[in-house]
This record gives structure tokens, C-alpha cells and sequence, in this order.
């Protein structure tokens, strides 16, 4: 059966392969504007990024039927980095020298991030980044369209102290670096608004955990002591659907022990029977149940898009609006898709978001996002309870964190710089 | 708050002696704070309809119109809660939602009021929530209830509450407040030792005898801890054996690496799903019993599944043992990513019957019914697998294949067919373990993965090839780790179970129990 | 292993990395010819993994022990020259800190842990990337071929091994960055890492040392150790009775492939740019076997070929077929074991066609 000729078969094939990644491109049309799609469709992030893919294809569709930008047509290049940090990079790499793509959206894990900040400053690409992440972090090619600590945990926390009267904290969260430091600033800022240190709980468990029998007892002992106990919860991912599974049977309820959410959206709830869940908070920038034209509007376009009713909208996604939206308008503005010009015209874009306000993109490379909190409803959706009036700026060096206090960022010359100590008057860093 | 505690006690007393106020409905189109006074008002007002509005509003079906009235539904009909006459109102209606400050105000005022309510359950519930407000407020109201009540649980329950707040309003005479510590003693669970240990000001006999009933409280509380302990670790052990268990049968029987197993743990779980969507769609009244008609419809999936694979894949691959690892690996890779494109990356939401939800207070042991039933479960469908195996014709053909093969072939048994039978059997085995996860775990194209790891382990740390040592590896393995986890934290007793089990294969080479014979020479 | 076969591999190895370096480096970026780094630095990445397969393939292909955790090796190796390039960033990690990394920063460290000194030291971080890999498999080996420690047990336990180790470097108190790893490099012996020279460089330098491997390899399965080596992969109670060690053998060829795996993930770093926890995953391990039945175990040549050509693939369909690529990868895997029962390079040695073997033997595995 195995005869020299199909040895032949497969060398070609082979050859084949090996002339699509040594050349690459060389056949493809240049009348095109590109724009690169970096989210895990396989993998562990499979789960949270393949939403976000899709997203992208609808924006960059309705922009083409809108006749395009600068009288070319939009090109989604999509790739998968499936879950795997450096395959991210070297996907960064690949859409930045070899599609020669004019801005990037994607990652969703801080490791992704990390992975491919490096490619994007060699290559001067563009990235916008959508998802709520730990700060600590600005860089010149990168456009942070997620929340930053002070723009979620910080207004959540000050929610469950003055309206649920919360006097003992619990946070738990999932072993990594955005739950990590959250949870430094949220110690530090606790304890600022005169929480003893007895009486915050702080826990970390591994990816993936899926038997929270001791932990959820633990809370449930810690919370049992007299104050009123709020549990602040940077679980990620895949943790969560047992955590609340194990929160419902052993009967805590969000009356008695609140659960704040920071990773918890419409999309997860999807998998979970929320029934035994109402009344647990989740705290986003945007939640699909804000009554808004906008968001009305958008929810329809990704239901006709996506052709399922039922599909959820959550706040990454909002943040890829909002995103890709700015990039549109700072390209028209500059003329141009050329990074350095449109990373210069992009600071102080402001393009509408869906909750019915404006989102600007400051110096910091952040932008400006109200804070809701949502209470989970028993059909998988929240309840806006509470929002901040205005918008808020992010902190992108956290003011509770030692090593970052005296740090800003602003990207307009004269300074430009990501990290300018104030102190010492120097770009680059805490060090004298 | 005090007051309106007050008021509620009187109203309880005496539902005639309050009045109502102006419109205590007024508030609930208002915002949350409007409506958290307006139910603290409608519990004290006496108004006819103010139980049937707090109900919908709890139960979300209250509705507010523009101008300020207020409906309840009820399917399609819409009463008017003020006057609780129906009608159709004008304009949009918008749900009065609740928050967790709302939902609080409506526990306490139906709280104190159901301590009369008829059905015993009800008071229990109405006596746990005043022992946990413990206020000397109540003290009345309860006296009261003591009197009238007679079923000897509710009494008990009673009893814990009136204790609580007399020790709470610390006026009461020294002995009586000796009878409610060991009123509390008795009670002897950690909101009975925190309320003990939160006592000041007492004099020193009572001050005592309550540092007495902490300290014996403290010392049932950790032979409880180390119950629930064994609880958690048997939990854990059963959900390691259900995942381990089809994988004792394609890779401890039939010597088959199958990287796949962790993807009929997923199929299952993904058929649960889909048998859950059809019993909604066809056959609502059967809601409760879907997760039931999951586990035959689990094992013909993932058995059928897997009788494929073994046609199709692996009876060509037999006599070559790290092929089938590198083919099953491929085929559990191309499984994910078919479910992925079928129903989606994201997590599938597989409810959990009522029946299975909750927990029951045994003592200081709390126990969840879906661990239980999971237990429970763990153990029926291992007993069942060694049923087949030893009583079946089916289970003698497997035992002869395995044990010799062409001396089986010899006695007239089609072996082709027993092993596809065999791995079916495994597979199976591994489905219904999917039903099990996708109550207490994510139902995602991922599910299979985290346990793949884990399954393997339990098989070799038992002993391949012996369903015993599956059965006390995984229950091993379940409870040393969750005796570790407070000790070390969940990360570091993973790692310790790890560690331990590398060493463990280095003291005993073939597992807890090793087969013996020829076949180890093998 | 015919000596043509390791011959043509050797050329096309440091002359394809060569070719590919001059190619990048003089002819202009406009030129049809002109490899842009990208490729350059994907070849580096597969060549860094094809010293993880000729690993992989010398302790499975000629001494019978199937790692499932010898991507723990590649990434300890790894993560030794990691923490060399993070002390070479020095002041200019984004706080500035000449001494600590930006992640022990954040998480108000005060001072370096005692393992992380001496990194800063080049040839101290190279002795680290040799000792380290090289002490665990000593230790694990001795622990486990004196006792005997066989087939899929062998397998599981070096499983277990691999995923407490993921497990403890997810540990954001373990101190090596948790789970985003060690990243953001800036040079390494004092050449900037983002320059394409630089690239070109890692590409030669891991395709010699890949070369250094598989004649070491080689040369360690044709002496008359690995002759031993190899009966004691085919009868190991055999060549036991017939007065030989085999733990002692075992262990000296599994030491040594576990350095070779340390010295791959050494190179692997600078060219990735990061080195996080997943690299510990058993999945890699796996993967890192599946390359090596890709191209024929026991064949070393295979080993490259295969790790290259899964990889390219790889490649290749996560960016052609995004939504469709595991379908293909999976679908090659369950091909290869079918129709080419000896990886391709078995293919192209055996015309005859075999026949499909006999029922199962029912031993429990290997």
C-alpha cells in the first residue's frame, strides 16, 4: 500500500506548505485595507475570544457596506493563536510583516498581551486591546479599550460599602496576574477606607479549578462571623460555572453573601442556570440589558449577523465598538492608515458607546468608560443597579500600588512616554 | 430599622392595632430605596392586597405603567395591586425590579410574619431567620409563639431563637441566660460559638459558661470538620472514579492508550444537554427526570461513539500501543473541535433539578444533594461494571479475550467483536461520567481535557487492569487531597498529590494492586 | 539510521538555516528572494523543537522509555536562559528597577530570591540551563529505573512530573512570573534581541547546535552503549540476566537526552520572546512525541523531520484554516498511524508493503 508515488504525493504537499509560509502573500491584492483578527478560536480561550472574532467580522462588514475607509474596502485576516502565548506572538508577527495589516484587534489574557507587546513595538502595528485588564501597563502601540482596576473593581467595591454596608471582604480570584493585582489594590485600598486587615480574606486557586468545596466553605465560615461579608470575585474563565454551582447548593445566597464579579458576563451566565444566582453582582462597563437606541441597535445587527436570536452581547464587545470605531475616525482623520500617523491622531477621538455617552481616547492610551453594576437576573441577564454619573479615566499606574505611584503616562509630545515618573521627572521607570 | 421591627411585632400581635398610611404602595415605582420603605410600609399597613404585591414582587410580576399604577400578571391576565381588580393599563409596562437591599426587606417582613403560618417548614424557616437577626425586640413575639406552638421541631427551632435574643438583650435574669447558652451549646454549630464569643459585659458565672459552651462547641466543630472533610473527599474521589472508570475498561482492560477518553466524558455531557433541550421543547412536565433519561441516552451515544472508533481506528492499531496514543490524540483533538463548530465555543447551561439542588444540615456536616447523588451515582454505575464484567456472558467473552485471546478465539468467540463491544463498554462508561460532570462542571468542548490528566493517574496509581484499585485510588486520591487543601492551598496540594504519587510508583513499580501472573511480564 | 540520511539532514539543517539567514540578511526587502524575519524566526522556533524531538526520539526510540513530560525539560532549560534575559533588562523594565523584574515589582517584592541569583552571569545562566534539567532527570531517573519503573507507568509518572511542575510555576509565589511568564527581552550578551542580524544568528547557531545533537545522538545509538541501549528497549529482563545495568544505561541516556531538551529550550526563549508555564503542559510533551512518530521513531533524522513538518503545518493551517485546522492536524495524526505505521521515514525505507498485524496482544500497554 505505501508505494513510492504517494511518497512523492506527500513531498509535494510538503512543498507546498512550506512555499505558503516562505512566501507568503505574494499573490494577494493590494487595493485592500487589512485588518488583523488575533483571538484564540481553539483552546482553552476558545470560550471567551471566538465572540470577539465575530464581532470584528460584523464591524468591518457594516464599514464596507458604509462604502469602506478612504475609498477602499475593509479586509478582516483572521488567524487562530489557539490559547497558545507564543503562537500569539509569532501571529502578531505574521499579520504585521507578512499581511502587512494596518491594525490589529485581539488578545484577551494578559499573557497574550505580553506575548505579542514586544512584536508590535519592533513593527510599530497598532493593537487594540479590549478586555478589562490588571494596568501596570502603556505602551505607544497599544490602544487599551478595556477597563482598567480603578474603572471596575474600584467603583464595585465602593458600591457593596455604602449600599449592601459590606464591613468584611473576601477576595478570591484565580492565581495570575489580573486578579493578583486587582486584589493589591483593592487590600490597599480597603484598608485606606479603615478595614482592619483580619478582616479581608484573600485566596488564589489554579485555572480551571473545579471543586470549590473547601473554598466555598471557607467563605461561608469567614462570612459567618457577625459583619456583613462580600465576596469579590476575579475568577476567570472556566472556574467560574462550578464556583456558583457550588455558591447555589451550599445555599449562599447573594442576600446573605453578595458575590462581585469582575470576569463574569452575559456569556458566561450563558452556561450557567442563573436561578439560584439573582442578586449576585457583576461589575462591567456595559451590560446587554442598557436601554439605550445604540445598544438596541447593535444587539439587532448581531443577532441578523450571527442569524441566532439568543446570542448574548457582553462588554468586550463593546469594547471592539468602540475600539474599531476610533480607528476609523482617527484614520479619516490622519488620511492615512500609516501607524505612526494614526497612533498620533488617535488621543482624543471620542466616539459614542452603547450605553448612550461618549468614550474618548486619552493620552494614556485608555479611554474614558462609565461603571455599571449588575445584579444577575434569573434569565441570565442584569439588572443596572447602580452606575457611576459620568465617565471615568483611567488609572492606568495604579496610585495604591508602591512601585507605580508616581508613574503617568502621556503619549502627546512632547512627553511621550508610557511611563513618566513625576518624581524624578524622567521617562522610564520608579528608579532615581 | 429598630422601629419598624417594632412595628412588625405589633402588627404580628395584633394585625388590626396598625394602620395603614397614606399609600404605602406609593413608593414602588420609585427607585430601590422608594421601594424598600414601601414594603416595610405594606408589611405593617394591613391593606388586603399588600401579601399578593410583595409576593410579585419577589417573584418578578410586578409591573409599573407610566402613570405610576401597579399591575400584577398572572399568564396573561393583569390585576391591579392597589385595588386587586383586573383591567389592562395604558401604556408600556415596566418589571419593578429589586435589588439585593429590596430582596432583604422582604425576607425580614415575611420572615417575622410566617412565624404563625401553618405549615410547620415555614415557621422553622421564620425561627432560623429571627435566631439569625437575634434582637431583643422579638422577644415578645416569640414568648408568644412558644406558647402556641406545639410540633416539637418547630419548638426546638423556636427555643434557639428566643435564646439568642435574650442573651442578645442581655437584661434577662442570670439563670435564664445559663438555660439559653445551653440552650446555644446544644445548638452547637459555629453562628451558635460566634454568638457565645460575641457576648461582653455579662457577669462572671455567665460569662463562664459561655467561654465553656465556645470551647466544647469548638471541639464537636472539628470532629465535624473532619466529616465534611471525608465528605469533600469522597466528592472528589467519586467524581475521579466516574471520569476513571471507562478509562479502567479501554486502557486498564484493553491496554488502549485513548487520549480520546476525556471526549466521550464531553460527548456525554453535551448529550445531557441535548436531552435536556428536547424533554423542554416535547415534554416539559419531565423537566425534573431529564438528567435521569441522560444516562442511558449518554451511554448509547458515547457507546455507539466508541464502538466506532474502535472499527474505524483502533483494530488497526492493536500490538501497537503508542499509535493508538498518537491516533486518539488526533481524533480527541478533531472531536473538540467538531463539537466547538457544532454547538459553539461557549459554555452550554445543563440546569440542575430541583431535587438535586441544595444542601441538607446534618449536624455540622453539610451535604450537598448533587455531591451526594454523584456519589451515590459513582458508586451504582461501578457496581454495575463489575456486574457485567463478572455475571454477563457479554463480561465472561471480555475476560477470556483479555486474558487469552486465542484460546478465546479457539472456544468459538468472535474477538473482533468483544473488543468493539469492550471499548463501547468503556466509552459508555465514560458518557455517563459526562452526565455527572455537567452537573457540578462547564459543559464546553474543553470538558473532556481537565479530567484526562487526572483519569490516568487514578487508573495506574490502582493498578492497571483492576477495577478494584480504581475504586480505592480515586477515593485515596479524592481524600488525601481535600485533607490537604487547607493545610496548603489548592495549588500546592495538587502538587503534593502529584509528588506523592511519583513516589508511590516508585516504591510499588504496578500500582496498589498489581495483577500477578504472566500478563505483568508482558 | 543510514549515514546518508543523517548526512542530507546535517546539510539541509545548517544549510537551509544558512541559506535562509544570508537570503534575510543581504538580499534587499523589495527582491523576490528577500526572507522576511518572520520566517526567519519561525524556523529558529521549529529547529528549537526539533532538539526536542531528537530528545524525545533518543530515550523512546532506542532505550523503550516513552517521556510524557520531556517538554518539562525543554522548558526548564528555557526558563534558566529566560531568567537571564530578564536580569539583562535591567532599568529598563517599564518600573525602572535595575535589580528586580517588573513582575516582582508589582507584587511588592523587596529583594531577589536567592534562585535568582547569579543569572545575571552569561555563563553562569548557561551552566543553568545544562545542570538544571540535567539534575531533575538524574534524580527522577535514578528514582525510577531502580525501581523498575516501566512501559505506561514510566509514561504517567513522568506526566505527573511535567504538570506539577506547570502547576507550580502557575504560582505567582513561586516567583517566576506566574502565568505570564518571563517576557519583554530586551538583548542577550549584549546584542539586542529585535534585530534581524541578531535573529539570523539564533537561526545558525540552533541549527549547529542541532547538528551537535544528532551526531552526539548518534553517535551515543551506534557505540556499543547503545547497542546495549537497544536490547534493553526489545528484552529488558533478557539483557538483565545477561549480567547488564539497564537503570544504569536508562539513566545515562535519559540524563543526557533531558540536557539536550534544556539546551533546545534555551535557544527557544530568545526567539519566542516569552517563556510562560504552558510550555510545561502535558500537551506539549505529547506533541513533542507525536513529532517524533510523525517522522519515524528511532530514526533521529526523523525526529527533525518530523517536529519541522508537524510545526510548518501547524503553521500553515492556523492561519489558512482558522476555524477548520484541527480537523486537519488531527486528521494527519490518525493518517500517519494508519498508513505509515513507521512515520515517513519509515515509508520511504520499507517499499514492501506490511500487512496489517494480528489481533491485540492482550498485554496491558507497552
Amino acid at each position: 500500500m505505501a508505494s513510492f508515488p504517494k511518497w512523492l504525493r506527500g513531498a509535494a504537499l510538503g512543498a507546498a506548505a512550506l512555499a505558503a509560509v516562505v512566501l507568503p502573500g505574494a499573490a494577494r491584492a493590494e487595493d485592500t485595507i487589512k485588518i488583523g483578527i488575533l483571538h484564540s478560536l481553539s483552546g482553552t480561550m476558545a470560550i471567551s475570544e471566538t465572540t470577539l472574532k465575530d464581532v470584528m467580522l460584523m464591524l468591518i462588514d457594516e464599514q464596507n457596506k458604509k462604502g469602506g475607509l478612504l475609498g477602499k474596502k475593509l479586509e478582516a485576516v483572521v488567524v487562530d493563536p489557539a490559547s497558545n502565548w507564543p503562537l500569539f506572538a509569532e501571529k502578531a508577527r505574521e499579520l504585521l510583516t507578512v499581511d502587512k495589516v494596518a491594525a490589529v484587534f485581539g488578545c484577551w489574557t494578559s499573557v497574550s498581551r505580553k506575548s505579542v507587546l514586544p512584536v508590535f513595538e519592533e513593527l510599530d502595528g497598532i493593537l487594540f486591546y479590549p478586555v478589562q485588564y490588571e494596568g501596570e501597563e502603556s505602551s505607544r502601540n497599544v490602544f487599551y479599550t478595556g477597563a482598567a482596576p480603578n474603572q471596575q473593581a474600584i467603583p464595585a467595591v465602593d458600591y457593596l460599602m455604602g449600599e449592601e454596608g459590606v464591613k468584611r471582604w473576601v477576595l478570591e480570584g484565580t492565581d495570575y496576574v489580573y486578579p493578583r493585582t486587582t486584589n493589591k489594590i483593592l487590600e490597599a485600598y480597603l484598608k485606606s477606607k479603615g478595614v482592619a486587615a483580619g478582616d479581608i480574606m484573600i485566596n488564589y486557586t489554579p485555572f480551571g479549578f473545579s471543586d470549590w468545596q473547601n473554598e466555598v466553605a471557607k467563605i461561608k465560615k469567614f462570612g459567618s462571623e457577625g459583619k456583613k461579608t462580600a465576596v469579590v470575585s476575579t475568577i476567570n474563565g472556566d472556574a467560574n460555572v462550578p464556583f456558583y454551582k457550588e455558591l447555589g447548593n451550599q445555599g449562599i445566597k447573594a442576600t446573605d453573601i453578595p458575590v462581585v464579579a469582575f470576569s463574569v458576563g452575559e456569556e458566561e451566565l450563558a452556561g450557567i442556570d442563573t436561578k439560584p444566582l439573582v442578586g449576585h453582582l457583576a461589575a462591567w462597563n456595559y451590560f446587554e440589558s442598557i436601554d439605550t437606541p445604540a445598544n438596541k441597535a447593535f444587539i439587532k445587527e448581531w443577532h441578523d449577523f450571527t442569524k441566532k436570536p439568543t446570542r448574548t452581547t457582553n462588554d468586550p464587545m463593546e469594547a471592539h465598538y468602540i475600539g474599531f470605531n476610533m480607528w476609523v475616525k482617527a484614520v479619516e482623520k490622519a488620511g492615512t492608515t500609516q501607524p505612526d500617523k494614526v497612533i498620533d491622531a488617535m488621543i482624543g477621538v471620542a466616539v459614542p458607546n452603547l450605553t448612550g455617552g461618549y468614550a474618548t481616547m486619552m493620552p494614556n492610551h485608555h479611554i474614558t468608560k462609565p461603571v455599571y453594576i449588575g445584579e444577575v437576573q434569573g434569565d441570565g441577564q442584569f439588572n443596572v443597579v447602580w452606575n457611576t454619573p459620568g465617565t471615568v479615566v483611567a488609572q492606568e499606574w495604579s496610585p495604591y500600588l508602591p512601585g507605580s505611584r508616581d508613574l503617568i503616562a502621556d503619549w502627546r509630545k512632547p512627553l511621550s512616554c508610557g511611563n513618566f515618573n513625576v518624581k524624578t521627572g524622567k521617562c522610564g521607570g520608579a528608579s532615581k | 430599622m429598630n422601629l419598624i421591627r417594632v412595628l412588625l411585632l405589633m402588627f404580628a400581635l395584633c394585625p388590626f392595632a396598625a394602620q395603614a398610611q397614606d399609600d404605602p404602595f406609593a413608593g414602588l415605582a420609585g427607585n430601590y430605596e422608594a421601594i424598600r420603605h414601601a414594603v416595610e410600609a405594606l408589611a405593617v399597613s394591613g391593606n388586603p392586597n399588600a401579601a399578593a404585591t410583595v409576593a410579585a414582587l419577589q417573584a418578578g410580576t410586578l409591573f409599573a405603567a407610566p402613570d405610576q399604577s401597579l399591575w400584577i400578571r398572572q399568564g396573561d391576565t393583569l390585576t391591579n395591586a392597589r385595588t386587586g381588580v383586573t383591567g389592562t393599563p395604558e401604556g408600556d409596562l415596566r418589571r419593578v425590579r429589586v435589588n439585593n437591599a429590596v430582596r432583604r426587606a422582604i425576607e425580614e417582613a415575611t420572615g417575622a410574619l410566617t412565624l404563625f403560618a401553618p405549615v410547620p417548614a415555614k415557621r422553622i424557616k421564620a425561627a432560623a431567620d429571627l435566631f439569625a437577626q437575634h434582637d431583643a425586640a422579638m422577644l415578645p413575639m416569640l414568648e408568644r409563639a412558644l406558647a402556641k406552638e406545639t410540633d416539637p421541631a418547630v419548638r426546638g427551632a423556636i427555643e434557639q431563637a428566643y435564646a439568642a435574643a435574650l442573651l442578645a438583650a442581655g437584661v434577662a435574669p442570670v439563670t435564664d441566660r445559663l438555660a439559653a447558652i445551653d440552650v446555644l451549646r446544644r445548638r452547637g454549630d459555629l453562628d451558635a460559638s460566634n454568638l457565645l464569643a460575641s457576648l461582653t459585659n455579662q457577669p462572671p458565672q455567665v460569662a463562664a459558661a459561655a467561654a465553656r459552651a465556645v470551647a466544647a462547641i469548638a471541639r464537636v466543630q472539628r470532629l465535624w470538620a473532619l466529616a465534611q472533610g471525608v465528605f469533600y473527599g469522597l466528592s472528589l474521589g467519586s467524581v475521579l472514579l466516574l471520569a476513571a472508570a471507562g478509562l479502567a475498561i479501554t486502557f486498564g482492560v484493553m491496554g488502549v492508550i485513548n487520549m480520546a477518553h476525556g471526549e466521550m466524558v464531553m460527548l456525554g455531557a453535551y448529550t445531557t444537554f441535548l436531552v435536556q433541550q428536547a424533554i423542554g421543547a416535547y415534554a416539559p412536565a419531565l423537566a425534573g427526570a431529564g438528567v435521569v433519561l441522560a444516562v442511558p441516552a449518554a451511554f448509547v451515544v458515547a457507546g455507539a461513539v466508541g464502538i466506532a472508533v474502535e472499527r474505524l481506528l483502533i483494530r488497526f492499531l492493536y500490538g501497537r500501543p503508542l499509535e493508538t496514543l498518537l491516533a486518539t490524540w488526533g481524533l480527541s483533538l478533531a472531536l473538540q473541535q467538531a463539537v466547538r463548530s457544532i454547538f459553539g465555543a461557549s459554555n452550554r447551561d445543563v440546569t440542575s433539578p430541583g431535587w438535586m439542588s441544595g444542601a441538607a444540615q446534618w449536624g455540622g456536616l453539610t451535604i450537598t444533594f448533587n455531591r451526594l447523588y454523584i456519589i451515590v451515582f459513582a458508586a451504582l454505575v461501578v457496581a454495575a461494571l463489575m456486574a457485567v464484567l463478572r455475571f454477563t456472558p457479554l463480561g465472561l467473552r471480555m475476560r477470556a479475550v483479555t486474558q487469552n485471546r486465542r484460546m478465546a478465539a479457539a472456544m468459538g468467540i468472535r474477538t473482533p467483536w468483544i473488543d468493539a463491544l469492550t471499548f463501547g463498554l468503556g466509552s459508555g462508561v465514560a458518557g455517563m461520567a459526562g452526565v455527572a460532570l455537567s452537573q457540578i462542571d462547564n459543559v464546553s468542548p474543553n470538558l473532556g481535557q481537565g479530567y484526562i490528566i487526572d483519569s490516568f493517574m487514578v487508573v495506574v496509581f490502582g493498578g492497571v487492569g483492576n477495577l478494584w484499585g480504581t475504586l480505592v485510588s480515586a477515593l485515596t486520591l479524592g481524600i488525601v487531597n481535600k485533607f490537604l487543601e487547607p493545610v496548603a492551598g489548592a495549588v500546592l496540594a495538587k502538587i503534593f498529590v502529584l509528588v506523592l504519587l511519583i513516589l508511590f510508583i516508585q516504591r510499588k513499580p504496578r500500582g496498589l494492586f498489581p495483577l500477578k501472573g504472566r500478563a505483568v511480564e508482558a | 539510521m543510514s549515514r546518508a540520511s543523517l548526512t542530507l539532514c546535517l546539510t539541509m539543517v545548517l544549510g537551509g538555516a544558512a541559506l535562509l539567514a544570508l537570503l534575510n540578511l543581504v538580499v534587499p526587502a523589495g527582491s523576490a528572494l528577500h526572507v522576511p524575519t518572520y520566517t526567519v524566526s519561525l524556523f529558529g522556533k521549529y529547529l528549537s523543537y526539533a532538539m526536542l524531538a531528537v530528545a524525545v526520539d533518543l530515550v523512546w526510540g532506542f532505550a523503550g522509555i516513552l517521556s510524557l513530560g520531556h517538554a518539562a525539560f525543554f522548558a526548564l532549560g528555557g526558563y534558566a536562559m529566560g531568567m537571564y534575559l530578564m536580569r539583562q533588562i535591567g532599568t529598563r523594565g517599564v518600573y525602572g528597577n535595575a535589580i528586580l523584574p517588573d513582575f516582582m515589582v508589582f507584587l511588592n517584592w523587596k529583594s531577589l530570591p536567592w534562585y535568582w541569583q547569579g543569572f545575571d552571569h552569561p555563563a553562569f545562566a548557561i551552566v543553568m540551563v545544562l545542570v538544571v534539567p540535567g539534575l531533575l532527570a538524574l534524580v527522577f531517573g535514578w528514582l525510577a529505573f531502580r525501581s523498575r519503573v516501566t512501559g505506561v507507568y514510566l509514561s504517567i509518572i513522568t506526566q505527573a512530573l511535567t504538570y506539577a511542575l506547570l502547576l507550580a510555576f502557575f504560582r505567582n509565589d513561586m516567583g517566576f512570573g506566574g502565568n505570564n511568564g518571563l517576557t519583554d527581552f530586551k538583548d542577550m550578551f549584549g546584542i539586542p534581541l529585535h534585530a534581524d542580524a541578531t535573529r539570523d544568528g539564533l537561526l545558525v547557531a540552533t541549527a549547529i547546535f542541532l547538528a551537535l545533537e544528532l551526531l552526539i545522538a548518534r553517535y551515543v545509538v551506534t557505540s556499543r552503549f547503545g547497542k546495549v541501549l537497544i536490547a534493553v528497549r526489545d528484552a529488558e529482563s533478557r539483557t538483565r540476566f545477561l549480567g547488564y545495568r539497564p537503570e544504569a544505561y536508562k539513566l545515562f541516556v535519559f540524563v543526557l537526552s533531558a540536557v539536550m531538551a534544556g539546551v533546545g529550550g534555551a535557544l527557544y526563549v530568545p526567539q519566542v520572546g516569552i517563556i510562560n508555564p504552558s510550555e510545561f503542559s502535558p500537551a506539549n510533551s505529547i506533541e513533542a512525541v507525536i513529532w517524533v512518530a510523525v517522522g519515524g521513531r528511532g530514526t533521529l533524522v526523523g525526529a527533525v523531520l518530523g517536529a519541522v513538518l508537524v510545526n510548518l503545518g501547524k503553521t500553515f493551517f492556523t492561519g489558512a484554516l482558522p476555524e477548520l485546522w484541527l480537523f486537519a492536524l488531527g486528521a494527519v495524526f490518525i493518517m500517519v498511524t494508519l498508513v505509515l505505521p513507521g512515520g515517513l521515514l519509515g515509508l520511504a525505507r520499507r517499499r514492501a508493503p506490511r500487512a496489517v498485524p494480528a489481533a491485540p496482544a492482550p498485554e496491558p500497554a507497552e
